[in-house]
């Protein structure tokens, strides 16, 4: 086992268990203000403080979790969803109308950067919360399908699924039946790389307002607060920043540990 | 290489126009009417009657699509209806901070990736190899506006080696270029890190090549075989992301203008966005469209440069 693996799985482990653990429990009510408590430094009834409104910083993370998560992995359901159906049918028909069809939408999509879609989002739907998970998941949808279709090319030249096709099989079965399961590893690991520059872009498409909206708590809108206060204490901007290194880091460890664990050919090989 | 440029500008004019489709739908359809949208619930009728009227609302979709692509392609981008100038020339003033603060980005992330890569691959295996690729993985999964605070936070609140924010304009070169130095130190970070990886991993697997061995063989050393072999054949998936790292530091660049006060062309559209001016926001968005897909454009020729190849394959 390479040792990314085991790093990645605990902090990965740690952001979830604190995502789902802030359903049921938290240090303190992250919504709950407290005037007289603001700003104050790490201490035993504050772990990380607390903010300008005098929320429990810890609280607020747990809780910000559960947002950051879930559109990050909302909006890898998207892409995989819709992008590898697309990349299947491009690879099983290869050249034809419709993979020409799929790579010229998949590169109109890549024109577009979630940040800017988000932006178009925005501005013509007013501000919320489906915003940011739509613009990354569209975002997504091009990577998915890329990365199926390159999978499935490679397959489809194979002596087994020309058997299938021998057999009668249709095109959709074999890409279901023969194709898919093939590739899943690929699309596993795609899928954590994906999941974490979710949480990166998540992060950031709230910091400028574009995503989740108050009072639902997130990293990102933490730092945005924080931003004003820095220089007072620094441990409001610290924290947040910390949570989504720490939980990008993680899924990224997961994904390398994941990909030389599926595929041993890669070994070493690429960083 | 002539079909090959002519295949891809071809190519290259759809896109536009696809992409013009999607921004001129969702600005001017989604919203229902753009006039009201922009007035808000409380206008009074006339109002909305005379902004419709100067927006040409009660033309044909077909027709203010057009007028709008041909407004564009003279550099007539409508005008703003908060600021009451035209967007040209707003965008153009903007970009005069935004262009430069990509550019230099993008320099710093190459000039910091190539020495970085490089090292890692000829010391495959070692301690500089370890050292390099794990600075390069906390690198990746920095958010760039977070970098940016902690930078503000040492460099100019603490130690006051450079200023924390805003902009004096290019009349002083010398305070303006010190004005961006951090934003772009806070952009080109992550984006080095991505490169220096790709890099290497390109290298990594140039040098098992063949022509490698030989070249080994005939007497070079391995750093000789890896500088004047491999890395230009490591090019071309260096160039890829170098193309994809621009749409990202066009959307990054929007960010840390934020955190840096800066007065770029992501702040022009955040606040056109808050201010529900739709008209500056539909042609900035346009604009980052269109540079995100002229950047991928010239990659791929790009490619057709490095890689003699493809101009063949048409």
């Amino acid at each position: 086992m390479r040792p990314t693996l085991l790093p990645g799985l605990i902090l990965t482990a740690v952001a979830l268990g604190a995502a789902l653990l802030s359903f049921v429990w938290t240090p303190w009510d992250p919504g709950a203000l407290a005037v007289t408590q603001k700003l104050q430094p790490p201490s035993a009834a504050h772990w990380f403080g607390t903010d300008h409104l005098g929320r429990d910083i810890l609280s607020m993370l747990m809780t910000g979790a559960r947002t950051s998560l879930s559109v990050a992995l909302v909006a890898v359901g998207i892409g995989a969803g819709i992008g590898v159906p697309l990349g299947l049918a491009a690879a099983a028909r290869r050249g034809g109308v419709v993979d020409g069809v799929i790579a010229r939408l998949n590169d109109l999509i890549f024109a577009f950067p979630a940040l800017v879609t988000a932006i178009l989002f925005t501005a013509s739907l007013g501000p919320s919360a489906m915003n940011a998970v739509l613009a990354i998941g569209i975002f997504n949808i091009p990577v998915f399908a890329r990365v199926a279709r390159a999978g499935a090319l490679s397959l489809w030249t194979l002596d087994y699924i020309r058997a299938a096709r021998v057999a009668g099989k249709g095109a959709t079965r074999i890409s279901a039946e023969h194709v898919l399961p093939n590739i899943a590893s690929l699309l596993i690991v795609q899928a954590t790389i994906q999941f974490s520059l979710g949480i990166l872009a998540e992060a950031g498409l709230s910091y400028v307002g574009l995503g989740a909206q108050p009072p639902t708590p997130s990293w990102g809108r933490m730092l945005a607060d924080a931003q004003t206060f820095v220089t007072l204490a620094p441990h409001v901007a610290l924290f947040p920043g910390f949570a989504i290194v720490l939980t990008v880091l993680g899924l990224n460890l997961l994904g390398d540990g994941l990909r030389d664990a599926l595929d041993p050919r890669l070994k070493g090989r690429l960083a | 290489m002539a079909r090959y440029l002519l295949t891809r500008s071809l190519m290259l004019c759809l896109s536009l126009l696809a992409a013009s489709l999607v921004v001129f739908l969702a600005i001017e359809v989604v919203p229902g009417d753009p006039a009201s949208y922009m007035l808000g619930m409380n206008a009074a009728p006339d109002t909305v009657a005379a902004l419709r009227d100067q927006l040409g609302l009660d033309e044909p979709l077909a027709w203010r699509y057009l007028h709008w692509v041909f407004g564009m392609m003279r550099g007539d981008f409508g005008v703003s209806y908060t600021y009451k100038v035209p967007v040209a020339g707003l965008i153009a003033d903007r970009l005069a901070l935004s262009l430069p603060l990509a550019g230099l980005a993008l320099a710093l992330s190459a000039a910091l990736a190539l020495p970085l890569g490089l090292i890692a691959a000829a010391r495959r295996g070692k301690a500089a190899d370890a050292a390099v690729m794990g600075v390069a993985q906390i690198g990746i999964a920095l958010p760039n506006f977070w970098f940016a605070m902690l930078l503000v936070l040492l460099f100019a609140l603490r130690w006051q080696m450079l200023p924390a924010g805003g902009f004096p304009g290019w009349s002083d070169p010398v305070a303006a270029l010190r004005s961006l130095i951090l934003p772009a130190v806070a952009l080109a970070l992550p984006q080095a890190a991505i490169l220096a990886r790709v890099l290497r991993s390109a290298l990594i697997e140039t040098m098992d090549q063949d022509y490698i061995r030989t070249a080994r063989a005939k007497g070079l050393s391995r750093s000789q075989a890896l500088t004047r072999h491999a890395l230009r054949n490591a090019l071309i998936p260096v160039l890829t992301i170098l193309g994809m790292q621009c749409a990202f530091l066009i959307a990054g660049a929007i960010i840390i203008e934020n955190v840096f006060y800066l007065p770029g062309l992501g702040r022009l559209i955040f606040q056109a966005i808050t201010q529900r001016d739709l008209i500056v926001v539909e042609s900035g968005v346009m604009l980052l469209v269109v540079t995100v897909i002229l950047v991928s454009f010239v990659t791929d020729l790009a490619y057709a440069l490095v890689d003699p190849r493809l101009r063949r394959r048409g």
